[in-house]
């Protein structure tokens, strides 16, 4: 709901940009859709988990990301992947363990990636896992000279897992172009959020690692949109990784199989009013960028895309049992050929030169209470003490009320040699 | 050339391939200004600078993902594990992770974690582990485990060019224990092949790592006693040379494992069902384990001579099985 405070700090769009996000978010509802009345003419091998209400923030995110960007999607980031290009028919062979999916039914869902031309990489299901790797994506980067950024997304319940913790910490102290969205959807399976974290607002962690975060209103997608796009390119101008919170709800149970009866029915009445693709059809018109013959136009082509698509699906094949042994090992060049895409002169990196200063930190060492109760600083040794006034940092504003964002500034880094 | 140790095949290994191909970085834990725990990596921050040898914080998870990702845009990062048993905290991001990646969605993941293992040197329960058997069971490594300094070179840098992820096991109590003359240059030692250290024909003696010296040991006492033990260096663990293994077998008809994991899930247990599946009618005796204790590795010195097999039971078991 872009409400006119946030129009004040967002940047207007281009009439196609406002469009594009409006398809996508389409698209990425009417997938879903679609796989739903498959589950339920059970043709969906295993389980279908919903983003309904979410798209905001899987499409808003990964429209500020470029070609040559990085991402690796959670399971409820499919909007996220139809951005970056992947076609419905992957969505659906994948779900239905087809043939034809890109991987050959080898895995399900959103768990498929495409190093050479999408820049995807398949997610676990183990969370937080992708955040390091993510990590080493843009570590790599830079090392290749390539001025990419990753992004990649984590849930209110996958931020209490320790690798999020180690990833993002890596992420810090290399300075990596990262950006993390931390979809805080309120529910982690049947337990909710008030009774994982005792924070109000989770991009309080970035705090601990130093790091810029934001707050914005997940079902807004014009604030998303322009909360990532100033994250990535925050990120891609050398300053370090960000997290962003994206305040939202989880519509639909963990999987299809939870009816989520544990969801206060208010919360769910509150949460169905605000609704990302109401909101923002409501906005376009208000804006004269959407009319009743536009939105008709968006649903026709939607309707023979997926058409097609399903059908695509539908009629693919499973794949034949010999594939079961195949494929653990790459057997050499013929299998892959890895080459990277060097964009800087490579005998930068043979002995004895090295440009890039590697290493984040921080400046003093803080302060703390002495014997008789007074502050007392303390330094490294090497490094000058603080002065005791320290600024203190606000933690926001509560979710909704916060459409664009409250920025918060991180603690001050310095490179070093 | 002068002999060099086990540390040094190590450290000539990374500092050659880093200086041939800029894909190649190290990652881990004061691998930089210390180079090292064990000093494998000393003086290579020196040669190829920051960006090339990563200093991280204490985060094995975060090493092994930052690795993955960076093998996933081409180059070839070499992980160290400052010890191995350390191995465990990084155990999901590994197998979940980096091994499923070629056979699920086509993602070649090149490169290699290494790290010291083993015990022999009082490390106490933390610090001895010998964890292959843990990633034997998952489909995806390739696993390494030298005896040699030759080895040792020739193999790192084969794994280092290898597409697979490959775990490559470091005997501690080989560093500075053992020196070899190896030859001046570049060279690999392909991987997936054993080969045998000792020519025998009364009995087939398996081993790798640390306990392939014991093994010799315990060899020559039985030459003495006038059985031809032919000993065999797997040298990897995944893929293994069946080949070599069968080949011996068929030969001298017996077979004896000798391995420094506990006994219980170690690689002879599948060896003995890779013979009975394959070379049942050529034995002539059981196949026979000498191993550590079903425990984990004790600390005082007594208590872990108790656990680990030495010459002496090596000697006992073979005498025993070449008389069946």
């Amino acid at each position: 709901m872009p409400a006119s405070d946030s129009r004040v700090n967002t940047p207007r769009l281009s009439r196609q940009q406002y469009l594009d996000l409006y398809y996508y978010m389409r698209l990425n509802r009417e997938v879903e859709e679609t796989m739903t009345r498959l589950f339920r003419q059970n043709k969906i091998v295993g389980g279908l988990y919903s983003s309904l209400g979410q798209e905001a923030i899987s499409v808003g995110t990964a429209y500020a990301l470029e070609k040559r960007d990085w991402l690796a999607p959670m399971i409820r980031n499919i909007g996220a992947l139809l951005v970056k290009g992947v076609p419905p028919r992957d969505i659906f062979t994948q779900h239905m363990a087809k043939y034809t999916s890109p991987t050959k039914g080898k895995d399900g869902t959103s768990h498929f990636g495409d190093l050479e031309n999408l820049h995807i990489i398949s997610p676990i299901s183990m969370l937080g896992d992708l955040i390091p790797v993510l990590t080493g994506v843009a570590m790599a980067g830079r090392y290749l000279g390539q001025k990419i950024v990753a992004m990649t997304w984590i849930g209110d319940g996958g931020s209490s897992t320790g690798v999020f913790h180690e990833g993002l910490n890596l992420a810090a102290s290399q300075k990596a172009a990262l950006v993390v969205v931390l979809e805080n959807n309120l529910w982690a399976y049947s337990t909710p959020v008030g009774r994982q974290v005792p924070l109000e607002n989770l991009a309080d962690r970035a705090k601990a690692y130093g790091i810029q975060s934001y707050i914005v209103d997940g079902n807004d997608v014009v604030a998303v949109y322009s909360t990532a796009k100033e994250a990535v390119e925050r990120a891609r101008s050398g300053g370090g990784p960000i997290l962003i919170e994206a305040k939202t709800f989880r519509r639909r149970g963990h999987a299809q199989h939870d009816p989520a009866e544990y969801v206060p029915p208010a919360q769910r009445a509150y949460w169905e009013k605000r609704d990302p693709i109401a909101l923002y059809e409501k906005f376009l018109t208000e804006e004269k960028i959407l009319d009743p013959k536009g939105k008709k136009e968006t649903d026709e082509q939607l309707t023979a895309l997926l058409e097609k698509e399903r059908e695509f699906a539908e009629n693919s094949p499973m794949p034949p049992p010999e594939l079961a042994g195949e494929g653990v090992y790459c057997t050499g060049p013929a299998c892959h050929d890895l080459q990277p895409k060097w964009e800087r002169p490579i005998d930068e990196l043979l002995p004895p030169k090295s440009c890039v200063e590697p290493v984040w930190t921080v400046e003093g060492f803080g302060h703390g209470k002495g014997a008789t109760g007074r502050d007392a600083p303390i330094h490294f040794g090497d490094t000058q003490a603080k002065p005791v006034a320290s600024v203190k940092v606000s933690s926001g504003t509560s979710a909704v009320s916060v459409k664009k964002g409250a920025k918060k500034k991180s603690a001050r880094g310095r490179v070093r040699q | 050339m002068a002999p060099i140790t086990f540390l040094e095949a190590i450290r000539q290994a990374m500092f050659e391939e880093m200086a041939a191909d800029p894909r190649v970085v190290l990652i881990g834990e004061d691998v930089g200004v210390y180079g090292g725990a064990f000093k494998t990596s000393e003086g290579l921050l020196e040669q190829f600078g920051w960006e090339r040898v990563i200093d991280t914080p204490i985060s094995e998870s975060a090493i092994i993902g930052a690795a993955c990702g960076m093998s996933y845009l081409g180059l070839r990062p070499i992980a160290e594990l400052q010890f191995i048993d350390f191995i465990a905290c990084c155990f999901n991001q590994l197998t979940n992770f980096v091994a499923k990646g070629h056979y699920l969605w086509d993602a070649p993941a090149p490169m290699v974690v290494r790290g010291p293992a083993g015990g022999g040197v009082h490390g106490g329960p933390f610090h001895s582990l010998s964890p292959e058997m843990y990633f034997l069971h998952t489909p995806g490594f390739k696993i390494v485990y030298p005896s040699t300094p030759y080895d040792a070179k020739g193999l790192l840098k084969a794994s280092i060019r290898d597409n697979n992820p490959v775990l490559f096991f470091e005997h501690k109590f080989l560093y500075r224990r053992i020196k070899e003359e190896i030859p001046p240059g570049d060279y690999t030692v392909p991987l997936g092949k054993a080969i045998v250290r000792r020519e025998g024909k009364h009995l087939t003696l398996l081993s790798y790592a640390a306990m392939m010296h014991t093994s010799l040991e315990a060899a020559d006492a039985l030459g003495k006693e006038g059985i031809e033990v032919e000993v065999i260096d797997l040298r990897m663990l995944i893929p293994l040379d069946e080949e070599t293994i069968l080949g011996s077998v068929r030969k001298t008809n017996k077979c004896l494992v000798v391995h420094e994991d506990t006994k219980t899930g170690g690689i002879a247990g599948e060896i003995a069902a890779i013979l009975s599946e394959k070379a049942f009618h050529d034995l002539d005796g059981p196949l026979v384990r000498v191993a550590s204790l079903d425990t984990p590795v004790p600390y005082a010195p007594t208590l872990e001579e108790a656990f680990l097999p030495n010459a002496q039971k090596i000697f006992t078991a073979a005498k025993a099985l070449a008389r069946f």
